[in-house]
C-alpha cells in the first residue's frame, strides 16, 4: 500500500481528524486517483492516516495509508496531482512504497511554544528542565472515560527548554503509541506545577517520528 | 507573537468554521478589485454553507472583473463571547478582514428567525444598525432571500431590498455601485438609482402611514418612488448561472453535498406554502444540461453526494430522463443520489427502489398536512388517503417499516374532527404494515409530527388568523391522548417560535424596535434550541409596546393595507383572494398541468409561457 508523508499547517490545523479523512477522499476524486473502496454495507474510501493529531497542533511529518485501483501514476505523479487538489495548509511532500508498519511507531519530537506577552519571566527556562527532572509530573488527561491522571514523566525520552523572541520552546521526544503522551499536555503540567510561569498562549508542533530504535520512521 | 484571533481560534468549537481557505473559495488580489462584498448569511456556517442561493450568488458575485464577494456567517455563541471579550470585530472568511471595511454587506434571509442574527452579526462587525446612521456608500446593507417578500421588520435597517432570483439583478445591482464609488455619489443618489433598478425595493422611499386601531392607513411612495415593486426572475434557467465548482467545506455541515436544482415554481398550489406562490411562474432545467452540470460538478468538487432539489420532484416531467442519465453515472463513480420530495406515484415508487440498491431502506415520508379529506380540500393539499395507504402497502410489502407522518394544526376550519382524523389516519397505516408487512418481527415505526400553522404573506392564507397558543397545544394534545399503539412517535414543535415566526412573517415597521431590543436582551440564534429564549422576545414586546396578538390570532381583514402590498411576487392579490374564497367553500384548485389557473405569474415571463 503506498503511503503519502504530509504536512499539516496554518489554518489547515483547524481541520479534525475525521474532516481530513474525509477532505483527502475529496482530494483523491478531485485528482483523478480512482482509491480502492472498502468491502460491505457502505463501501468507504480507503485511506487511514497514523496518529491522529490533535485539533490546533501543527505537523511536518503526519502518514496517510491509500490504495489506488490503478498503478498508472508514477509516486511523484501522485504527490503532485494531490497537491494541486489540496487545500492551503495540507501538504504532500512525499509519496512511497514500502512504508513501515504503523505499529513500529513509537516516539515523536515535539516543540511547544510557550509566548509571554510581557517578556519570558526570569530563569523560567531553567524552571521547566527542573520540573521535567522530577519523577512525578502528574496532569489530567482527557479521555474518552472522563479526566484520568497521567504521570508524563515515564513518556518522555528527552526535554530542553530554550529561550526566543518573548517566549520559550520546548522541545521534546515523547511517546506516541502505547502509551501515547499528548505533548500538550507538556504545557499543562508548566500551567499546573508553575503557575507563575503560566504562558499567554501556547502553541504545538509535531517535528519527526521515530521507531523504537529512534531512527526516523517512514 | 500570535495574533489575538489566532489565540481565540483553539479554544472555541469547531474552529474550521472561522478560518476560510476550503477547496474552491475564491481569492482576489486586493488591489484588482474595485468593490468588495461581504455576503452574510445569518446563521452559523454548517447551515449558510449548505444553502444553494448563497452558493450561486457568490459565484455570480465574484464573476465580476472587479469585484470580490467573501463569504461571513453568524458565530456561535463561544466564538461570539470570545469576538466581544477581545474586541475582535466581525471577518470575512476569505481574506479575514473585518467585515466593516467592506463596501456592501448583503444578507441572504430565508427565515424570519435570522433576524436577530442580522442584528447581531452588524453589532459584531461594528456597522451602525440603522441604516440612516450609515452616511456614505461605505457599509451598504442589502438584503434578499424569500423573506425580503415582506421586508418590512427590517425597513430600520437595511438600506434596500433585492427582491425574487438574484442572478441577473445582483449583478445591476453591483455595477451601479461600483459607477457609484467611482463617480464619488452620495449615499441618496446611489438609491435613488437603485430604485430604478426592476425589483429593488428602497424602503426609505416609502411612508407607512396607520389608523387608529393599529391597522396600516396608507403606504406613501415618496419623490417618485414606484407604486409596486416586482420580483425578479430568471427566464431561462438552461442558461443561468450554476456554480459547478462550488466550495467544499473541510469541516462538517448540514448539508454536505452537491445540488441540482431541476425547476423554480410549483404547479400545486398548497394555499399554505409561501414558497409554492412566490416562486412561480414554473420554469425548468433541461435533463441534458443538468446532467452536464451534475458531472461537472461532481468532478470538481470531489463529492460523492448529490441531491435533486426543487419544491416537489415528481412533477418535474424530465426526471425520467434525468434519472436514466445520472442513475448509472452515480452508480459507476460510487455518488451516493439522494432525490426527496417524491410524490406517491408509481414512477416515484420506481425510483426509490433503484436509489435503495444495497444499503439500509430509508423511512418513506409524507406530509399530508391535514387529517382528514374535507381539510386537505381546503388547503388544496391533493394526497388522498387511499394514495398514502397504497404507497404504504407497496413499500410495508417490499420490507420498509417506518413512516413518516407531517401534519399542521391550526388550519383555518380545523375542527377536532380534523385533528382526530390524523389519529384514524395514522391507525390506517399501521393496520396497513399488519395486513402487508413481510417481516413483522422488526416492527413498524411511525413518526408524526405536528407543525403550528403560520400563515404566510402571497399565499392564500395571508390573511388568516393564528389559533392561539393554548389552543393549539390542546389540540396537540388532543391528538397525543388518541395515539394508543407504541408503533407511534409523536412530535409536536415548540409553538413559541411559530409564533415569533408568524409575527414577524406578517409583520410591519413598529417590529423594527422590537428586535433591536430583544437582540439588546441577548437573543440570537434562534433557530437553535441551545440559544432560542422566547422570554427575550416577550420582554422586548413588552418594552416596545407591541402587542403580538395583533400580528398572530386577530387575523388581518381582506380590505386592509397590508404592510407587503408593495410587493409584487408575481401572483396577483386578486387570485389569492379567489383562491381564499374557494378554500373556504372546500373546492380545490387543480394542479397547473390541468390548466393554468390564472394565477398572474405569467405576466413575469416576456419570452417564454409558464412552463407548468
Ligand atoms: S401562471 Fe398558470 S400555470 Fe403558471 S403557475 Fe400560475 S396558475 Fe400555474
Amino acid at each position: 500500500m503506498p503511503r503519502a508523508l504530509f504536512e499539516k499547517t496554518g489554518s489547515a490545523v483547524y481541520i479534525s481528524h475525521l474532516d481530513l479523512m474525509r477532505l483527502f477522499q475529496r482530494a483523491f476524486k478531485r485528482a483523478g486517483l480512482p482509491l480502492t473502496h472498502t468491502q460491505g454495507f457502505n463501501p468507504r474510501p480507503s485511506v487511514s492516516i497514523a496518529l491522529p493529531l490533535s485539533l490546533g497542533v501543527e505537523s511536518g511529518c503526519e502518514l496517510l495509508d491509500f490504495d489506488l485501483e490503478t498503478d498508472g501514476f508514477s509516486f511523484d505523479e501522485i504527490r503532485d496531482r494531490l497537491n494541486a487538489a489540496l487545500v492551503a495548509g495540507v501538504r504532500v511532500l512525499s509519496v512511497y512504497d514500502g512504508g513501515r508498519k504503523i505499529k513500529e511507531l513509537a516516539y515523536l519530537d515535539c516543540v511547544v511554544t510557550m509566548e509571554y506577552d510581557a517578556g519570558v519571566p526570569h530563569e523560567a527556562a531553567e524552571q521547566m528542565e527542573a520540573l521535567f527532572s522530577r519523577e512525578n509530573v502528574v496532569v489530567e488527561k482527557k479521555g474518552k472515560n472522563g479526566v484520568t491522571e497521567q504521570n508524563v514523566i515515564p513518556m518522555i525520552r528527552s526535554l530542553t527548554v530554550a529561550e526566543g523572541e518573548g517566549s520559550l520552546e520546548l522541545s521534546a521526544r515523547v511517546c506516541c503509541q502505547n502509551p501515547t503522551l499528548n505533548p500538550m499536555l507538556l504545557g499543562a503540567a508548566v500551567n499546573k506545577y508553575l503557575p507563575e510561569l503560566a504562558p499567554d498562549f501556547m502553541k504545538c508542533r509535531r517535528v519527526e517520528i521515530y521507531d523504537t530504535k529512534e531512527t526516523i520512521f517512514r | 507573537m500570535t495574533e489575538r484571533k489566532q489565540r481565540i481560534l483553539p479554544t472555541v468549537q469547531k474552529p474550521a468554521r472561522y478560518t476560510g481557505g476550503e477547496w474552491g473559495e475564491v481569492k482576489k488580489q486586493k488591489e484588482d478589485v474595485r468593490v468588495r462584498v461581504a455576503f452574510c448569511f445569518p446563521d452559523t456556517y454548517e447551515i449558510g454553507m449548505s444553502n444553494l442561493g448563497m452558493r450561486i450568488l457568490y459565484g455570480v458575485m465574484n464573476n465580476m472583473e472587479g469585484v470580490w464577494c467573501e463569504r461571513v456567517f453568524a458565530p456561535w455563541g463561544d466564538m461570539e463571547q470570545a469576538m466581544r471579550e477581545n474586541a475582535l470585530p466581525l471577518w470575512a472568511l476569505e481574506s479575514q478582514e473585518p467585515v466593516k471595511d467592506f463596501d456592501m454587506i448583503a444578507f441572504t434571509i430565508g427565515y424570519e428567525m435570522a433576524y436577530s442574527n442580522i442584528l447581531n452579526m452588524l453589532s459584531l462587525a461594528g456597522v451602525p444598525l440603522h441604516a440612516a446612521d450609515r452616511k456614505g456608500l461605505k457599509n451598504m446593507v442589502f438584503a434578499g432571500g424569500v423573506c425580503a417578500f415582506n421586508p418590512e421588520p427590517l425597513a430600520d435597517f437595511v438600506d434596500f431590498f433585492s427582491l425574487g432570483e438574484g442572478e441577473d439583478i445582483t449583478v445591476e445591482i453591483v455595477s451601479l455601485y461600483d459607477r457609484a464609488k467611482a463617480e464619488g455619489w452620495s449615499k441618496e443618489a446611489f438609491l435613488r438609482e437603485a430604485a430604478k433598478i426592476p425589483g429593488v425595493y428602497v424602503p426609505s422611499f416609502y411612508r407607512h402611514e396607520y389608523n387608529e386601531d393599529g391597522t396600516l392607513a396608507a403606504i406613501v411612495p415618496l419623490d417618485g418612488a414606484p407604486e409596486k415593486v416586482t420580483k425578479r426572475i430568471v427566464e431561462d434557467l438552461d442558461s443561468a448561472y450554476f456554480p459547478t465548482n462550488m466550495i467544499v467545506p473541510s469541516t462538517e455541515i448540514v448539508h454536505d453535498r452537491a445540488n441540482l436544482e431541476v425547476f423554480r415554481g410549483c404547479i400545486r398550489g398548497c394555499r399554505f406554502c409561501q414558497a409554492g406562490f412566490s416562486c412561480r411562474p414554473v420554469r425548468k432545467k433541461s435533463p441534458e444540461v443538468l446532467c452536464r452540470q451534475a458531472v461537472e460538478t461532481m468532478t470538481a468538487s470531489g463529492n460523492n453526494e448529490i441531491t435533486i432539489s426543487s419544491l416537489s420532484t415528481s412533477d418535474y416531467r424530465g426526471l425520467p430522463e434525468l434519472m436514466d442519465k445520472l442513475l448509472p453515472y452515480c452508480k459507476e463513480n460510487k455518488i451516493n443520489l439522494s432525490v426527496p420530495s417524491l410524490r406517491a406515484d408509481n414512477f416515484s415508487r420506481e425510483l426509490m427502489e433503484k436509489l435503495q440498491t444495497g444499503g439500509r431502506k430509508s423511512s418513506l415520508t409524507f406530509a399530508p398536512e391535514a387529517g382528514t379529506q374535507r381539510l386537505r380540500d381546503v388547503i388544496n393539499k391533493n394526497l388522498t388517503e387511499a394514495e398514502i395507504l397504497t404507497t404504504c402497502a407497496n413499500a410495508f410489502s417490499g420490507g420498509w417499516n417506518s413512516v413518516k407522518l407531517y401534519f399542521m394544526l391550526g388550519l383555518p376550519t380545523e375542527t377536532d374532527e380534523d385533528v382526530l382524523g390524523i389519529a384514524e389516519l395514522v391507525y390506517k397505516v399501521i393496520q396497513t404494515w399488519k395486513e402487508q408487512a413481510v417481516n413483522k418481527k422488526r416492527g413498524l415505526r411511525v413518526h408524526v409530527a405536528t407543525a403550528y400553522f403560520v400563515p404566510k404573506p402571497h399565499t392564500p392564507f395571508q390573511w388568516e388568523r393564528q389559533i392561539t397558543l393554548q389552543e393549539y397545544l390542546r389540540r396537540c394534545h388532543l391528538l397525543k391522548s388518541h395515539f394508543y399503539s407504541k408503533s407511534i412517535e409523536y412530535d409536536y414543535h415548540a409553538p413559541d417560535l411559530s409564533r415569533l415566526e408568524a409575527v414577524f412573517a406578517r409583520g410591519d415597521r413598529r417590529l423594527g424596535p422590537v428586535i433591536e431590543q430583544a437582540v439588546k436582551n441577548g437573543a440570537r440564534l434562534d433557530g437553535w434550541d441551545e440559544y432560542f429564549d422566547y422570554g427575550k422576545w416577550q420582554d422586548a414586546f413588552r418594552t416596545c409596546g407591541v402587542d403580538e396578538d395583533f400580528y398572530t390570532v386577530r387575523g388581518y381583514g381582506e380590505d386592509e393595507v397590508l404592510p407587503w402590498d408593495t410587493i409584487d411576487v408575481g401572483v396577483s392579490k386578486k387570485f389569492l383572494r379567489l383562491e381564499r374564497k374557494r378554500a373556504y367553500e372546500g373546492k380545490v384548485t387543480p394542479d397547473c398541468r390541468h390548466g393554468c389557473a390564472g394565477c398572474g405569474a405569467e405576466r413575469l415571463l416576456e419570452e417564454v409561457s409558464c412552463d407548468a
